[in-house]
């Protein structure tokens, strides 16, 4: 009996790159995933941001220090380098604000359907990139 | 024997995650608030954001204090995260214990050097 059985296809170690690339993830996968990503990319960048709030507000001269960061650059970094670091700081805040928020409405809301989470998901990207690209139009001087 | 199953069982010993979990939940409401709170500030002073203005918005007691709340606030719930990614991606226990003690020691230093900034004004 057990030789015309076909063997059970077994599925051990998910390579990243060979088996992680093909599937198809869903927009509430995304928005999941780049939670995830957002969070643990403001964390590595905390340093930074504790630095960004103690120069601006320790004194005048650290500010005028500060707010030559974005004129500049700081040390070796550029300028233009400097502004896309706090672009991608600020749409690491935003996406993980939104779907953080996204997450409190499932957690107090008992009935979340499958429809609910891809439409959820969409209004999540649209809030948090349109912010992005508003935001970052006033970084990078734009009005 | 009584039901002590599913929604009727007795949560006590093991450690379920469940402080954490809201924990998590609670320090996000809060960080929430914070940023409308300072969002508000920032768009109701009128003229140019300029050094005076931004210092005198964490210059008030009551700012200080929610600060620190939410810098408290915000350690609490990125050691939820990362405890949480090292949990799902490392499997040596080794290497794991080594990255929570670099994720805590990371936490608190920017938590220490945030805090004693505000009181620095």
């Amino acid at each position: 009996m057990t030789e015309t059985h076909k063997k059970r296809p077994e599925f051990r170690n998910i390579n990243a790159f060979k088996d992680l690339t093909t599937y198809r993830l869903p927009l509430a996968g995304w928005v999941s995933i780049l939670h995830r990503a957002s969070g643990a990319m403001m964390f590595l960048l905390l340093p930074f941001i504790v630095w960004l709030f103690d120069t601006s507000l320790s004194s005048e001269i650290s500010f005028t220090r500060f707010s030559s960061a974005f004129v500049v650059g700081i040390g070796f970094c550029p300028a233009w380098f400097v502004k896309l670091v706090v672009l991608a700081l600020i749409w690491a805040y935003l996406h993980h604000l939104c779907a953080g928020v996204r997450h409190l409405y499932m957690d107090t809301h008992h009935a979340v359907s499958k429809e609910f989470g891809k439409s959820s998901a969409i209004v999540t990207l649209s809030i948090s990139w349109i912010l992005t690209i508003g935001l970052g139009a006033k970084l990078f001087g734009l009005y | 024997m009584s039901v002590n199953y599913g929604s009727k069982r007795v949560v006590v010993g093991a450690h379920y995650g469940l402080k954490d979990w809201l924990a998590q939940r609670v320090t996000a409401a809060l960080m929430a608030l914070f940023t409308l709170v300072l969002l508000l500030q920032i768009i109701f002073t009128s003229g140019d954001m300029g050094y005076d203005k931004w210092a005198s918005i964490f210059n008030a007691e009551w700012m200080k204090t929610l600060t620190f709340t939410v810098i408290l606030s915000l350690a609490y719930h990125a050691w939820v995260g990362m405890r949480d990614i090292w949990m799902d991606y490392i499997k040596p226990v080794g290497i794991r214990l080594l990255l929570q003690i670099f994720t805590l020691v990371w936490l608190v230093g920017c938590a220490g050097w945030a805090i004693q900034v505000l009181w620095r004004l």
